[in-house]
């Protein structure tokens, strides 16, 4: 196998571990100053991409979709938050886990509604078309590359907000000690609204972006919320640097797997039964993986509060 | 007699009626939903176990479901097909299915309960759901049995003493083993081990501190719990003639925990009640509206959100523990 390969499918993974984060980094801080366990998370993701393409659509601009699909997703994750998710902070993980399952139900349902059954598409925009030669003479194409780049610049910006801005300083309060923040007159309630958009804007910028790589449909953000849970739990849940780190290794990890072990098998078994065999196990080489860490880390590569 | 002991009487003895009389005014169609609410509340039961007595949210039974599903299936293309099951000749005898459906899921609940026990509260609720969902990647890609496309069951696996292909016959295995489940599970939550599994759901310290040590007790209620409802996947799988990943998928996860969250949690009847509403509501909202489930989300809302002890908290009163 050329390196070629190896580099291209790796560049892929951290293109799918960026994805990741984007979606893991707001169910960790919402985890990490509310206690919630959102399952609705997916839809929102779900939300991103749909306004995108429809934006996109009309408007014929790419960038349009994206800022409207910015918007209109923290302004869903407020509306989700002051209409239901609010009343869940003071119950157990099971009335959060329905609650929002019941929410799933019913925006997957009403995004049928709205924008039909059909699958949407979104082109990539003119200016990130094409490719890159990359070193090692692989072309790489310009938008995945894109995609990173908005990633990685998202984990800066989230960590500049949350170590250096007053409202970073307010959410660490937040995951620290709620009640004493409240008593120190800040507005929790506010606080909690502005965590809860803030994740969702990070969801739909996910959602926005990967539906130029794939189609947009309801029922997309379920398989990339779970995994995105996988990343949470590998990293610790509540710390967004080991949702970043955890992203990563899913990420390529998952990307690797499909390629890699349908081969090294094919030496061992012959081609023919690897390359079933392969798929199979390789779709569950991240579950492992996560099962590894939890057995020797309980808590995480990165325990939230250390 | 207590209210709640009525009101399960009443729902049981409902259950077990209603299809025939409807069968003897010409609806049989009747009898193939009550059969799926007597095969939900089983699996439901299953959960209840692990959920309802030991407070384990597991949002992976579906893994278990499908497995005896799947069990069922192999079962019965197996014998279809004159083929051996591992060099031996498995007879399409639903017990058989059962029986390896139960070892099959036992087996795989210690091996995932083992790792998950280990942590507790959300983690554990993501770790059930991403080993659910491990095993349904793997039953997508896995070739050998239809992978993606299911398993069709030809010819249903036989009970000694029935006709299977009889859609009462079918019933009334189904509701035998709901009855069997619920005698069991009473037993159970009233025994040594239920009032240890209850007592490490309420305060963890406390048992530990007493001598009883709260891990073993936990895993041996999520294998139990997940035999259970590895026997409820055999037969939901011979009532459809059908099984595929869907019966592993997550949304299967999630229903499940609804039927409990509808009917009460920790009730004995509970599920039942559970799974008569949720059938009745897909059926009926299913029948007036394509867009049943924005409905089911919004009752579902509007249940956990309003009334947290369920149907049988409405029926029957607040329960009598905790």
């Amino acid at each position: 196998m050329s390196t070629s390969l190896v580099l291209e499918q790796l560049l892929n993974g951290v293109q799918f571990g960026v994805m990741l984060f984007l979606m893991a980094a707001g169910l960790t801080l919402i985890f990490g100053v509310m206690g919630l366990i959102n399952l609705a998370h997916g839809s929102l993701y779900m939300i991103g991409a749909l306004v995108c393409a429809t934006v996109a659509a009309w408007t014929g601009s790419f960038w349009l979709g994206l800022a409207a699909s910015l918007v209109g997703t923290a302004a869903a994750g407020a509306l989700i938050e002051v209409a239901v998710i609010r009343r869940l902070y003071g119950r157990d993980h099971l009335d959060q886990v329905l609650a929002t399952f019941a929410l799933i139900l019913i925006l997957s349902e009403g995004a049928r509604w709205l924008f039909g059954s059909f699958a949407l598409y979104l082109d990539i925009p003119p200016v990130l078309s094409g490719s890159v030669e990359l070193p090692g003479g692989v072309h790489y194409p310009l938008y995945r590359l894109a995609i990173i780049a908005a990633g990685l610049l998202v984990a800066v910006g989230l960590y500049l907000l949350i170590s250096r801005t007053r409202l970073g300083m307010r959410i660490r309060a937040g995951e620290s000690d709620r009640e004493m923040i409240g008593a120190l007159g800040v507005d929790i309630q506010m606080l909690y609204t502005i965590v809860f958009a803030l994740g969702a804007a990070l969801a739909g910028m996910a959602g926005a972006m990967v539906g130029a790589l794939q189609s947009v449909q309801v029922g997309m953000g379920e398989p990339v919320l779970i995994l995105a849970f996988v990343v949470i739990v590998i990293g610790g849940i509540g710390s967004v640097r080991g949702a970043l780190v955890g992203a990563l290794l899913v990420g390529i990890i998952d990307t690797m797997g499909r390629i890699l072990l349908p081969q090294m098998l094919a030496a061992v078994i012959g081609p023919a039964k690897a390359a079933g065999i392969g798929a199979a196990i390789a779709s569950m080489s991240i579950y492992v993986v996560m099962a590894l860490v939890l057995a020797l880390k309980p808590k995480g590569l990165f325990p939230a509060g250390t | 007699m207590t209210r709640e002991n009525v009101v399960s009487i009443v729902l049981l003895c409902g259950l077990l009626i209603l299809p025939f009389v409807a069968q003897a005014a010409g609806y049989p169609f009747y009898m193939t939903l009550a059969t799926r609410m007597a095969i939900l509340a089983v699996a439901a039961v299953g959960l209840n176990i692990a959920l309802g007595l030991g407070g384990l949210v597991s949002f992976g039974h579906a893994a278990f479901f499908g497995i005896g599903g799947y069990a069922a299936g192999v079962i019965a293309s197996h014998a279809m097909n004159g083929e051996h099951l591992l060099g031996f000749a498995v007879p399409a005898s639903m017990p058989v299915a059962w029986l390896i459906g139960m070892l099959a899921a036992g087996l795989v609940a210690i091996v995932t309960g083992l790792i998950s026990l280990r942590t507790s509260g959300v983690y554990f609720i993501m770790i059930t759901l991403a080993f659910a969902q491990m095993i349904y990647y793997f039953a997508i890609s896995w070739p050998a049995y239809g992978g993606e496309d299911g398993l069709s069951i030809a010819m249903r696996n036989s009970f000694p003493g029935a006709n299977t292909a009889r859609p009462s016959d079918l019933f009334l295995v189904s509701f035998a083993i709901l009855l069997v489940v619920l005698l069991f599970f009473w037993r159970l939550r009233d025994s040594r081990f239920g009032a240890a599994l209850q007592a490490a759901r309420q305060n963890e310290g406390r048992v530990a501190a007493v001598g009883i040590e709260p891990f073993p007790i936990r895993l041996v209620a999520f294998v139990l719990s997940a035999m259970i409802t590895a026997v409820a996947g055999a037969m939901y799988a011979e009532l459809n003639r059908f099984v595929s990943p869907s019966m592993l998928s997550w949304t299967m996860s999630g229903e499940l925990i609804v039927l409990i969250i509808l009917g009460g949690v920790g009730r004995v009847v509970g599920p039942v009640a559970g799974a008569f509403v949720f059938v009745v509501l897909e059926y009926w909202l299913g029948g007036l509206t394509e867009r049943w489930q924005f409905f089911l989300g919004l009752m579902l809302l509007a249940i956990v959100l309003f009334s947290p002890g369920g149907l049988m908290g409405l029926l029957a009163g607040k329960a009598r523990h905790d």
